[in-house]
């Protein structure tokens, strides 16, 4: 009998149909991936197994796990199972751990409670675990408070909360979503070191197929609450044999066609940084010595020329997003220069920098926190033609609104919308009509599409590619993510500890970094392709 | 993926008022509220009696169905000082939120929008005007510039500038590093604009829901001031002013204290009522809770 079955599984809150007869088993000791894009229903089948689903929701079907009929299950028994049998390690690091309680006791609450041993036991047991998820007692004492760790240490944590008890299933529910590559692969080997040495039984949620590919030896795809393809991990990936898994594979390797511009460096450059630093006061260790200074940025020099397409790729905290804040005028360097178009930027005062700033615009990550959501589309988008010279007429605003709604690929009728009538991806194409709209030269792009579905980013990277061969348009993109900067951009640099350790042609650097930081970033940065070969040779 | 809460969606002004109605606290602040405010606007109009009609043959009356709250020991209609005395009280508090507000709110944006020690020069002023409690500052600045009820309104201001610089600027410092923000400022936009336009709209409600609470607190204030015989001076008359003039009388004619007690006590409740609905209604995050 299998660690957990679930058989034609039906959920819906109030009237909403969530899933659809789900099917889905899991043996002991062994990884089963569950991909899908958002609203997939992924998240609601986990929570369904671990009887954690919100009031209104009515479940039909069976789900058994280890013999027990979990949705007849009493709550009584479910509080036993929860935790002791089954572990859950959530996405987000930042807000599934408790402030207020030190990392000690939040590890150590699960031990009491189900083991009901005493404090003393249960702290040992809680350092032990600590110290196996590679948080050791000498550098990380049981009375650390999550704030006093990083995002990868504290997704540490979550994974320690969850396996204390030896669960004999872990649900993961994007645990790396959050984190960037490098520590991404750390917390996968931890995962797949602890299932193998537990034989736990995993069940990975992901909307990554790469990740996937590399962790898990069966994946079920998931779509609108449906079990779109079910099997063998390497057979499905490689066969494609269904529409929708061929869908998701050619959306998460997208590569937009793109007509690389004429080179043009015999031009002055575009956008000229030299040595840029920027320091921020650090903290005050006693009352009357100096803060020390945190470096940011330190020393940073490139040129950018018109319609050239530059990733600045580097794992989280290297300082990518504060010199995209310096170039944008939005924080001025401690010392260094900034020229746009041979003009100095750092110097200059806000009502100086109005004919920079129409020339370079930005896009932010989060398609739903760039947006005031008191605002129709209309206000939204046009914002930045405040920047004008002479204020449009009020037609003839709407006129450009809808021009720019046009390049992005919406309607004219969509000005009168609010930010919440769109779904992320459309959202994210108001942010490019936002920064299109007064023409700039130059395009910041912060992680542009790491928070949309594969599909989605697939669509929106189209938009990016298209945008550059026919309006000339010169993109900065900052990304974490590889395969991004590969689709999109020329030219890498490769950014760590707040210097620019690399740079070159996208292809050659990726393909054969140099640098100790580069090595890490693309040996860290999940691949399907490698991925996938990887599984071949196993099996042979 | 994003860290940051998503923002409410915006709803309609109907479906603020349907939530806002099925809010017990709410309707019970509300209808509090608009009761006493409604006295307040009759008494310009219509009394049951002139407040400045003395008739010693009826003084100290207890209630009857003449004179449905008794009379003062000037054979005054204790009803018609109350709806009179309304119009003070609320008067001296609106006026002092309005101070409150008008001040309070640019200087905690501006703290907000400019950081660095600007904001440290205003907020430690701020605390400082805070270390000392409001109303024993109101009795110091009335006893200097001499009792009266313009004075009591400024003092009673005064002390609302720091509550709501404090709000407003907790609230825009939260706002400022969105990224609706930054695209704002990409724009061009300076730093007064961005207020305006995104900042005073976002932080609306909590700033309405504050201004409820320090409406209630200027009532008790106004009070306090005239009990002590530092507000309204006489022929005017007030809440405070009444309790003040009871209190020599009290053990022979409890009625003279009660009313205007009363007044106070369900004025100040039906406030913070409303406010506490308005919260709950304004905030989508306690909304979806229940």
């Amino acid at each position: 009998m299998s660690l957990l079955e679930i058989e034609k599984l039906d959920l819906s809150i109030g009237k909403f149909e969530i899933l659809k007869g789900v099917d889905l088993t899991i043996e002991q000791g062994e990884v089963l991936g569950l991909v899908g894009e958002s609203g997939s229903g992924k998240s609601m089948t986990a929570l369904t197994l671990m009887r954690l689903l919100p009031d209104l929701a009515h479940a039909s079907g069976r789900v058994t796990f280890d013999g027990v009929d979990i949705l007849g299950a009493p709550e009584a028994a479910m509080n036993r199972l929860r935790g002791n049998e089954i572990g859950m390690v959530f996405q987000e690091p930042m807000t599934a751990l408790n402030p207020v309680k030190t990392i000690g006791e939040q590890v150590a609450e699960g031990i009491r409670w189900h083991a009901g041993v005493n404090r003393k036991d249960a702290d040992d047991r809680a350092r032990a675990m600590l110290d196996r998820v590679g948080l050791p007692e000498s550098k990380f004492p049981l009375s650390r408070y999550p704030h006093e760790l990083s995002g990868g240490q504290r997704q540490r944590v979550v994974i320690a909360i969850a396996c204390a008890l030896e669960p004999k299933l872990l649900v993961a529910d994007e645990p790396t979503t959050a984190l960037d590559v490098v520590l991404q692969a750390q917390i996968l080997d931890l995962l797949r070191d602890l299932v193998d040495e537990r034989k736990m039984g995993l069940l990975l949620i992901s909307h990554d197929l790469a990740v996937v590919a590399d962790m898990a030896e069966r994946v079920t795809i998931m779509r609108h609450g449906e079990v779109m393809d079910s099997g063998e991990t390497g057979r499905i990936l490689t066969e494609k044999a269904h529409p929708y898994t061929r869908q998701l594979a050619e959306a998460s390797t997208h590569v937009p066609e793109r007509t690389p511009l004429a080179d043009g460096r015999s031009e002055r450059p575009l956008l000229e940084v030299r040595d840029v630093t920027r320091d921020y006061a650090g903290r005050r260790r006693s009352l009357f010595s100096k803060p020390e200074p945190f470096r940011a940025v330190s020393g940073v020099s490139f040129a950018l020329h018109e319609g050239q397409s530059m990733a600045l790729v580097g794992r989280s905290g290297c300082g990518k997003s504060t010199l995209a804040r310096m170039i944008l005028a939005l924080d001025r360097p401690t010392s260094g220069s900034i020229r746009l178009f041979g003009d100095e930027l750092t110097t200059k005062s806000e009502n100086d920098l109005r004919p920079a700033r129409r020339n370079m615009q930005v896009v932010f990550q989060d398609p739903y926190g760039s947006f005031n959501p008191r605002h129709k589309v209309e206000r939204l988008v046009a914002e930045p033609l405040h920047l004008l010279e002479t204020q449009p007429s009020r037609s003839e605003r709407r006129e450009r609104v809808a021009q720019a709604l046009a390049e992005v690929g919406l309607s004219a009728g969509d000005m009168d919308k609010y930010p919440h009538e769109f779904s992320g991806g459309q959202r994210q194409r108001l942010s490019i009509a936002r920064a299109l709209i007064t023409r700039p030269k130059l395009i910041v792009a912060d992680e542009p599409v790491s928070a949309l579905d594969v599909s989605i980013r697939a669509q929106i990277l189209d938009l990016f590619a298209d945008l550059n061969s026919r309006l000339g348009v010169a993109y900065l993109f900052i990304t974490h993510d590889l395969m991004v900067a590969r689709a999109i951009t020329d030219q890498v640099m490769v950014m760590h500890e707040g210097e620019i350790v690399e740079r070159g042609n996208t292809a050659s650097v990726l393909d054969n970094p140099q640098s100790e930081a580069g090595k890490m970033l693309v040996a860290a940065s999940p691949d399907l392709e490698r991925a996938l070969e990887r599984r071949r040779f196993a099996r042979v | 993926m994003s860290t940051e809460p998503t923002s409410p969606p915006v709803e309609g002004a109907a479906h603020f008022v349907r939530a806002a109605f099925s809010n017990v606290s709410f309707v019970t602040g509300f209808a509090t509220t608009v009761l006493i405010a409604a006295m307040a606007l009759v008494s310009f109009m219509w009394t049951p009696y002139d407040i400045t009609l003395i008739s010693i043959a009826d003084k100290q009356l207890t209630p009857s169905v003449q004179h449905l709250f008794g009379t003062d020991h000037f054979g005054r209609d204790i009803l018609s000082m109350i709806m009179v005395g309304a119009r003070n009280s609320i008067a001296v508090a609106f006026v002092a939120v309005g101070i409150g507000i008008g001040v309070g709110v640019p200087l905690g944006c501006w703290a907000a929008a400019r950081g660095g020690w600007i904001d440290e020069v205003l907020m430690r002023f701020n605390d400082l005007v805070f270390a000392f409690p409001a109303l024993l500052s109101a009795i110091m600045i009335t006893a200097i510039f001499g009792p009266g009820a313009v004075n009591a309104i400024i003092a009673i201001g005064i002390f609302n500038v720091p509550v709501f610089a404090r709000v407003a600027r907790a609230g825009a410092m939260a706002l400022w590093p969105r990224e609706y923000i930054l695209a704002a400022r990409a724009s061009g936009k300076s730093a007064t604009l961005i207020t305006i336009e995104h900042i005073l709209p976002n932080i609306a409600s909590i700033l309405l829901v504050q201004a409820t609470i320090q409406f209630a607190l200027g009532i008790l204030a106004e009070a306090g001031l005239s009990y002590l015989g530092l507000g309204a001076q006489p022929p005017m008359t007030s809440w405070g002013r009444m309790l003040f003039d009871a209190q020599t009388r009290m053990m022979g004619a409890p009625h003279l204290a009660i009313f205007p007690g009363l007044a106070i006590v369900v004025t100040v409740l039906g406030l913070n009522l409303l406010g506490d609905g308005l919260r709950d209604v304004l905030d989508p995050r306690l909304r979806r809770a229940r």
